[in-house]
Parts: structure tokens; C-alpha cells; sequence
């Protein structure tokens, strides 16, 4: 029988192994994001000539709502990761950090989750 | 001590400023600006949804003399932050990491910048929508 507890049992074994797959998906995110921002960009010239009605009308058609919408999304996370790393370089306080990061995912997720359903209120015809 | 601070005596310090060490903080500075692109996009989207009213007040705010600077900001931004995240998509794969390189493509990324911002508001002029 072992006296040990589980944290230190579970010090100087390394790490949780979770990490190649963290990293792959921050890649697969900046990789998605290329081809999506740079539709995001014309898409910004198209909706500046347009009026509420206009805008509207684009964000209605099916392929202009599910490419903002994953820009949206896939932008907010890849934010989300970015900024996580910048707190976790700069910021060395223990509770601060803590803070930090949880505003950090708390942004992002609320501006995100606002965004997406206000794009699918106009595009569903709720607006 | 490196020995870049102490060869060739005491005085010699060998440090300089270099084209590698502005690419990267750079690539945080855009990284943060494009944050608040990102709150932009989902004040948008809200106003959108909120109706004729709020949309066409946003819309008056980006095109104010202010929103255009930061609209041309953001989109200097966002071309850099694009140009460099291929760059260090292409260090990811191993490739491109000597200093000849490294040197080479951070020229890239800035003279993609400055010609895509130019080129997109150019187009945007001509479109009449500036």
C-alpha cells in the first residue's frame, strides 16, 4: 500500500499527453482561416456599397451565412488561443493569470456566441 | 555571458536590431489589433439583427473619418497577420527556419502587406464604397 497522494504521484511523470493534439488543432484552425479571410475581406468591400436591406439579402443566401458563420467561429477560437498564449507569457501572477485567461475564454465566447445568432436570426428571417 | 556581448573586447557589443525580431512581435501586435476586429465583426452582426435603425447607425460610425483609419488598420493588420501565420505555418513543417530564409520571407510578409492593404482599398475606391 502506497502513502502517496495522487498529485504526487502524478509529479515528474511528465505531461498529460494531450499536447500534440492542442497544437494540431491550432494549426487546422490558422489553416481554415487563409481561404476564410481572405472571402471575409471581399466580402467587407461587398457590404460596404450595401444598405440594411442589401446586407439582408446577402447574409439570407445559404453559402454567404455558413462562411461567416464558420469564420465567425473558427476566428474566435484561433483568438481565444492566441491571446491565451500572450497571458500565459506576460502575465505571472497566479490568481491574475487564472482571471486572465477565463475573461480571455469568456469573451470570446460571448462575442462569438452573439455573433452566430444574430447571423442566424437575419438568415433564418427573423430580423 | 553570450558571446555576442563579449567578443572583440568590453565595448564590442555585437547586438543589433533585426527584420526576424520585428516579424514576430509584430505578429502579436496585429494578433491583439485583430482581437478587437473580431469584437467589430460581433457588434456588426448584433446591429444587423437589431434592425434597420442600428444597423444604418453602425454602418455611419465605420464610415466616420475615425472608423475608415481604423478600418484601414485592421485590414493592414489582418493582411500581415495572414502573410506571417503562412510563414510560421511554413516554419510548422520544418521548412524555411535558416536565417537566409527567415530573412527572405519576413521581407515577403511585409511587402505583401503593404500591397494587398493598397490593392483591396484601391478596389474598394474604385468600387465607390469609401
Amino acid at each position: 500500500m502506497s502513502f502517496r497522494t495522487p498529485l504526487s504521484t502524478a509529479r515528474g511523470l511528465g505531461s498529460a499527453k494531450h499536447g500534440v493534439g492542442h497544437w494540431i488543432s491550432e494549426r487546422v484552425a490558422a489553416v481554415a482561416l487563409v481561404p476564410l479571410v481572405l472571402w471575409a475581406v471581399y466580402s467587407c468591400i461587398l457590404l460596404a456599397g450595401l444598405d440594411y436591406y442589401g446586407a439582408v439579402e446577402w447574409i439570407a443566401s445559404p453559402v454567404n451565412a455558413t462562411l461567416i458563420i464558420l469564420t465567425i467561429a473558427i476566428s474566435f477560437f484561433h483568438m481565444q488561443g492566441g491571446v491565451r498564449v500572450i497571458i500565459e507569457d506576460y502575465i505571472y501572477g497566479h490568481l491574475t493569470k487564472a482571471a486572465a485567461l477565463m475573461v480571455n475564454v469568456f469573451v470570446c465566447g460571448l462575442a462569438g456566441a452573439l455573433a452566430i445568432f444574430s447571423i442566424l436570426k437575419v438568415a433564418l428571417g427573423g430580423a | 555571458m553570450s558571446p555576442h556581448l563579449t567578443s572583440g573586447g568590453m565595448f564590442a557589443l555585437h547586438w543589433r536590431w533585426h527584420i526576424t525580431m520585428l516579424t514576430s512581435i509584430l505578429h502579436r501586435v496585429t494578433g491583439a489589433a485583430l482581437y478587437v476586429a473580431g469584437l467589430i465583426v460581433a457588434a456588426w452582426a448584433v446591429a444587423l439583427a437589431s434592425g434597420p435603425e442600428a444597423y444604418g447607425s453602425f454602418m455611419t460610425l465605420l464610415g466616420s473619418p475615425l472608423g475608415k483609419l481604423v478600418m484601414f488598420g485592421m485590414s493592414a493588420a489582418v493582411f500581415y497577420h495572414l502573410a506571417n501565420g503562412v510563414r510560421h505555418l511554413i516554419w510548422d513543417a520544418g521548412h524555411g527556419l535558416d536565417l537566409k530564409n527567415a530573412n527572405a520571407s519576413a521581407f515577403a510578409v511585409f511587402g505583401f502587406t503593404i500591397a494587398a492593404t493598397l490593392a483591396v482599398w484601391a478596389i474598394a475606391f474604385l468600387a465607390g464604397v469609401v
